[in-house]
This record gives structure tokens, C-alpha cells and sequence, in this order.
């Protein structure tokens, strides 16, 4: 198992987030929720390793403490 | 066949009112053991205890077997227990056996799946059989044994009207056609139902409500020829907001249940002039049915504290409720009573002390808060409960049409399996090294092909010392209980099952076919200590 990575790690951030907009661009919020939903679980089933997806769940939470 | 116009057997008396000389007797008779409810949980108990020489005598406030189809998925294990009590291929042969699932999403197919179940077991993954059949076989067979002497009875028409632990029995109040009599038990098992008047009577109520929701059931005649498949559906333009289910049962009835909702008017939406349209939009205008049975099924989810109160000992959906959903209640019942009976008898013969019964608690309760999780996770899912969980689950069911990894995401039930009673105070420590997960102490014991039958049925009912190229005695007298061996060659489906990377494996194996320990080799002394912890002696 693997800690989850919270360092820098998207090569050409700037062109992800854009793409990341793109995406969005013209859908309603409807369409948005949903496609960021659908990006979620496509992302997690990627990473696979249930100890990263659940330190990434509290990492996302911005609770007081450090993710484990 | 003729469908409507001739009786159906859950409308004929199959164990009609008879006076019995019990209420005649000029103090109350007392039997070993008393089941309240003959339902599928309370003639599963009735029979494991009688053909264990226990007798018992079986109320129940009604005369018939249960109207309507009911409980209509049985899984494996269930059924294997009731080859133990003698009427499970029987009901495998009748019930309808599938493998193919259709999920639905709005109005399209998004997936479809086979379940392509484990190679090398006696019974299929599960059937389906409407409930009035399986009580059917069981009062067949409550019958059967009678004609050969078994101590077991079902009186009809008897309803409990009150009862009160003793400490050293139970005193019950009957009613009758005839009038009121009373009738003491050394052991009370209350099988009552969901409703459990004997719950009531105790003032022992429900904990943990979770869920709640309404479904409206329909056993439909059809001749339209549907595949034999589970057709799941969520969110249908025949239903909108809400789930439907479609599966097969045995003589051309065709069982669908159609989400509500919880706040509904239950009358108004179960009269048929509301149904058929609703029916004739999920089948299509053209396809010609007829009702059999229509009922709406309102659920929760919850449990009692402890199923064991004293003398008196609940199973079934007395004890325990579930949403319908990965068919967790009758079958989670039938386990109850697979667990309890062995110990009651061994109680009642003074074999072992009588807080073996709190393992009953232990080990059932670890079983119906399994079961209340999955049943949940899977109402959850069907019934999203805020905007954000609506939109995950749609998102799910939108991935799953297009890519693979979503469909194990998607649930719409999850297949009933026994559960493993980690942490039982019954077990002992595992002593196999390399040997497989699924056979920990703890597990119930895996069927495969053994000579010309199956594992299983060679195991029965009694404490068996499993041997898989290992040396053993071929009996041995512990504690005043007889173990025999059955020494098994190691199969491929053996060695995958119960040896895993070990070369040689002894497995002390309990009444209930759960594992109670193992070992890579015989130590006569290991074996008796483990025994004893299987006892409740420890």
C-alpha cells in the first residue's frame, strides 16, 4: 500500500485545471454535479488501494488533523 | 393449469384445528419445547429439534401456510440445511433456478450479468419458490416423521395468548376454538414474525430502526414468455423515483415488487383498479396476467437486543428484520434455528451448561447486524436518501452501461451468504497454517464433490472431525459426545477449500457445519479442548 501523494504531482498543472473547466464549460448544474460524480469514481477505481481512497476522503474533508 | 378458479393451497387448511388431550389434562402439560409460529423459521426449528429425539409441539394462530408468495429467493446455505432436515432437493428440484440479471436505468438496459456460481457444490446459488410451497414441504415432511414416531406436532388454530419465563419452564395461556388452556414448555422458541405478538407480550421491543419504506407486491400469472432472469430496475417510467423487480417462480407466477415510497395510502394503492394500470405500464399494454395476490410490504430495519430473553428464545423475523432486498430474512432465519437446535439439545441432555445458549445470542446477533448492514447499504443505494447520494448512485448505474469496474458498484441486493462468526467465543484459535480464509474457525464449512455425493451431506448433524491426509481414530468419546471422523481425499475442490497451502488438515467441525477449529495434524488433547470450547464449557 501507498500513502497518498499531497505533493505537487499533474505535470502542466495550469493545462489540467483548464481541461478539468473545459469540461464544465456550458453544462448546467445538474450536468456538472453529475459529471463530477461520474470523474470521482472513475478516479477512485484508478487508484484502487482502499487506504489511499479513504485518507483521500479525509484529506478532502479539510479536517483539523493530517490524513493519515 | 387452471389458475383462478381452483383453490390454492394457501387457502386450504394444512394443519387444521384438532383438540388436543392437553386440554383436558387437569394441570397444564409441559413439553421440552414449544415453537410459536409455524412459518418457515418455527417448522425448520420444530424439525431439527425432532429429529434430534426432541419433543416439540408447534402453535400457531392460523391453520394454513402463508398467503401469497412472500419469501421468494432461497440461497444455498438455507438449502442445505434443509437437506439436513430432509426436504431440501425436494424444494431445489421445484424452485426456479437462474443465473441471468438484467439492471435497468430510466428507461434503458444498462448491464446484464451472469452469476456463474462456484463449480462443485449439491445446491444452486439460490431458487426461487413462493413461500407457501416451502412451508408446504416442511409440514410434508413434519408429516413424514410423525408417521414414523417423531415426538412432533403442529396444533392450528392455536393462538398464544400469554406467556411467562419461570426460570425453570415457561407458562403459556392458548386460546382455541374450544376456549383457553394453558400449557407449560421447559423451552420456548418464538417464531412468531415481524410482529412478534410474543415480543409484545414480554414488553421486549425493537432497537435500531433504520429504514423504512413500502413495496408493493404482486404475484402475477402470465403468459407471456419472459426468460427466466431477474430483471432489476431503477428509476422506470412505470415507477418513477422508485425500483422494480421482476423474477420467476415455479407454475408460470411471476412475482414483482414495485417500490412505493413511505408515505402512501396503503388501501387506496392495493386495490386492483390501481395496480393493473401500474402493472400493464412495467409488462406492456399487450401482455395478458392475471393477479394472484396482491399485498404491500412494509419494512425495517432492526433487531432485538438479545434473541435469547431467559427460557425463551426468538428467531427469525421475531428477532430480527431486514429490508427484502439480497433475501435476508427467512434465510437468515433458517440459520438461527440451525444454530440454536444443536445447543438446546445438547442443554436439555445436560452434555453441555445451559450458557451455551448466549452463543446463540453471540454468534445470531453477529448475523443479523450483517445482515442489517448489507440490506441497508443496499437501500441506500436503491433509495438514495439526499440530492448527493441520488447523484453518485446515478453516476454509478450511467458508468456501469459503458465500463465494467462500475458493476460491482451497482446494488441491488446482495446474494445472501452465511455469515462467519468471527470472534465467537465457541472458536478456537486457527492452528492451520497456509490454510484457507474461507475455512477459519468460525466459517460455515464449504460443500464439494466428495465419492458420489457431496461434502455436506456426509457431514449431517453432529460434532465430525474432518480429516484431509491426516491420521485420526476413526471415533472418539469427548465429554460425553460421540465425534466420528470422515477422512476426505484432498480433491482439487478440497484442497482449494479446506487446505489451501497446508499439506494435511484436521478440521473439528460443529453440528451447524461452522468450523470450530483446525489443525495440521490430530492431538487428541487439542481436539477435547477444542470441544469443550465448543460446548460452552470454557
Amino acid at each position: 500500500m501507498s500513502d497518498l501523494n499531497l505533493t505537487p504531482n499533474i505535470p502542466g498543472a495550469d493545462d489540467f485545471y483548464a481541461e478539468l473547466l473545459a469540461a464544465h464549460e456550458g453544462l448546467t448544474k445538474a450536468e456538472s454535479d453529475a459529471l463530477n460524480a461520474r470523474l470521482v469514481l472513475v478516479l477512485a477505481n484508478h487508484i484502487g488501494d482502499r487506504g489511499v481512497l479513504s485518507a483521500a476522503l479525509t484529506a478532502a474533508m479539510l479536517k483539523e488533523e493530517e490524513p493519515a | 393449469m387452471n389458475q383462478m378458479s381452483d383453490r390454492k393451497i394457501f387457502e386450504v387448511p394444512l394443519y387444521a384445528y384438532a383438540r388436543s388431550p392437553d386440554q383436558d389434562a387437569d394441570t397444564p402439560v409441559r413439553h421440552k419445547a414449544v415453537v410459536i409460529g409455524a412459518g418457515p423459521i418455527g417448522l425448520g426449528a420444530a424439525i431439527d429439534l425432532a429429529q434430534q429425539g426432541v419433543e416439540v409441539v408447534v402453535l400457531d394462530d392460523n391453520d394454513k401456510v402463508s398467503f401469497g408468495s412472500r419469501a421468494v429467493c432461497y440461497a444455498k446455505r438455507p438449502l442445505e440445511i434443509l437437506d439436513r432436515l430432509g426436504c431440501g432437493r425436494e424444494m431445489a428440484e421445484k424452485g426456479v433456478k437462474w443465473n441471468i440479471g438484467k439492471v435497468f436505468f430510466d428507461e434503458r438496459q444498462v448491464y446484464d450479468f451472469n452469476l456463474l456460481p462456484e463449480e462443485g457444490h449439491e445446491f444452486p446459488a439460490f431458487i426461487n419458490l413462493q413461500q407457501y410451497y416451502f412451508e408446504e414441504y416442511l409440514v410434508r415432511r413434519v408429516r413424514e416423521m410423525q408417521e414414523t414416531g417423531a415426538p412432533i406436532e403442529i396444533r392450528g388454530l392455536n393462538k398464544v395468548l400469554r406467556v411467562a419465563d419461570k426460570g425453570d419452564h415457561v407458562d403459556l395461556l392458548v386460546d382455541t376454538p374450544d376456549g383457553e388452556y394453558p400449557l407449560q414448555a421447559e423451552w420456548l422458541i418464538a417464531c412468531d414474525g415481524a410482529a412478534s405478538p410474543t415480543r409484545s407480550m414480554m414488553g421486549l421491543d425493537f432497537v435500531g430502526r433504520v429504514f423504512e419504506d413500502n413495496f408493493l407486491i404482486a404475484d402475477v400469472v402470465m403468459e407471456a414468455d419472459f426468460p427466466t432472469e431477474r430483471w432489476f430496475w431503477f428509476d422506470p417510467p412505470f415507477n418513477r423515483g422508485q425500483s422494480a423487480l421482476l423474477h420467476k417462480q415455479p407454475d408460470g407466477v411471476w412475482r414483482i415488487d414495485l417500490q412505493l415510497g413511505w408515505d402512501i395510502d396503503k388501501e387506496e394503492e392495493k386495490k386492483p383498479e390501481n395496480v393493473i394500470p401500474r402493472l400493464k405500464a412495467m409488462l406492456g399494454e399487450d401482455v395478458k396476467f392475471e393477479l394472484e395476490w396482491v399485498s404491500i410490504y412494509t419494512f425495517q430495519c432492526r433487531r432485538m437486543e438479545k434473541f435469547r430473553q431467559g427460557r425463551v428464545i426468538f428467531a427469525g423475523d421475531a428477532a430480527h428484520q431486514v429490508s427484502p432486498f439480497g433475501a435476508r430474512g427467512a434465510n437468515s432465519g433458517l440459520q438461527d434455528t440451525d444454530n440454536l437446535c444443536w445447543k438446546l439439545k445438547l442443554v436439555m441432555d445436560g452434555t453441555a451448561p445451559e450458557t451455551l445458549l448466549d452463543s446463540y445470542d453471540v454468534e445470531r446477533v453477529h448475523g443479523a447486524d450483517e445482515n442489517i448492514m448489507n440490506s441497508t447499504r443496499s437501500t441506500d443505494f436503491i433509495t438514495p436518501k439526499s440530492e448527493m447520494s441520488r447523484i453518485l448512485r446515478d453516476a454509478v448505474l450511467d458508468l456501469s452501461e459503458r465500463y465494467e469496474f462500475a458493476r460491482p458498484l451497482v446494488n441491488s441486493g446482495r446474494l445472501s451468504v452465511p455469515c462467519t462468526y468471527d470472534g465467537s467465543p465457541l472458536n478456537t484459535a486457527d492452528a492451520l497454517q497456509g490454510g484457507p480464509a474461507r475455512s477459519r474457525p468460525g466459517s460455515p464449512c464449504a460443500d464439494a464433490p466428495l465419492g458420489e455425493g457431496y461434502l455436506l451431506g456426509q457431514l449431517g448433524g453432529r460434532f465430525t472431525l474432518l480429516t484431509i491426509g491426516a491420521e485420526a481414530p476413526d471415533s472418539l468419546t469427548c465429554e460425553g459426545l460421540e465425534i466420528d471422523r470422515l477422512a476426505v481425499e484432498a480433491t482439487p475442490e478440497i484442497r482449494e477449500r479446506y487446505l489451501g497451502e497446508a499439506e494435511s488438515a484436521v478440521y473439528l467441525i460443529r453440528p451447524d457445519q461452522h468450523v470450530a477449529a483446525r489443525w495440521p495434524s490430530f492431538d487428541a488433547g487439542a481436539v477435547e479442548a477444542a470441544l469443550k470450547r465448543a460446548i460452552g464449557k470454557e
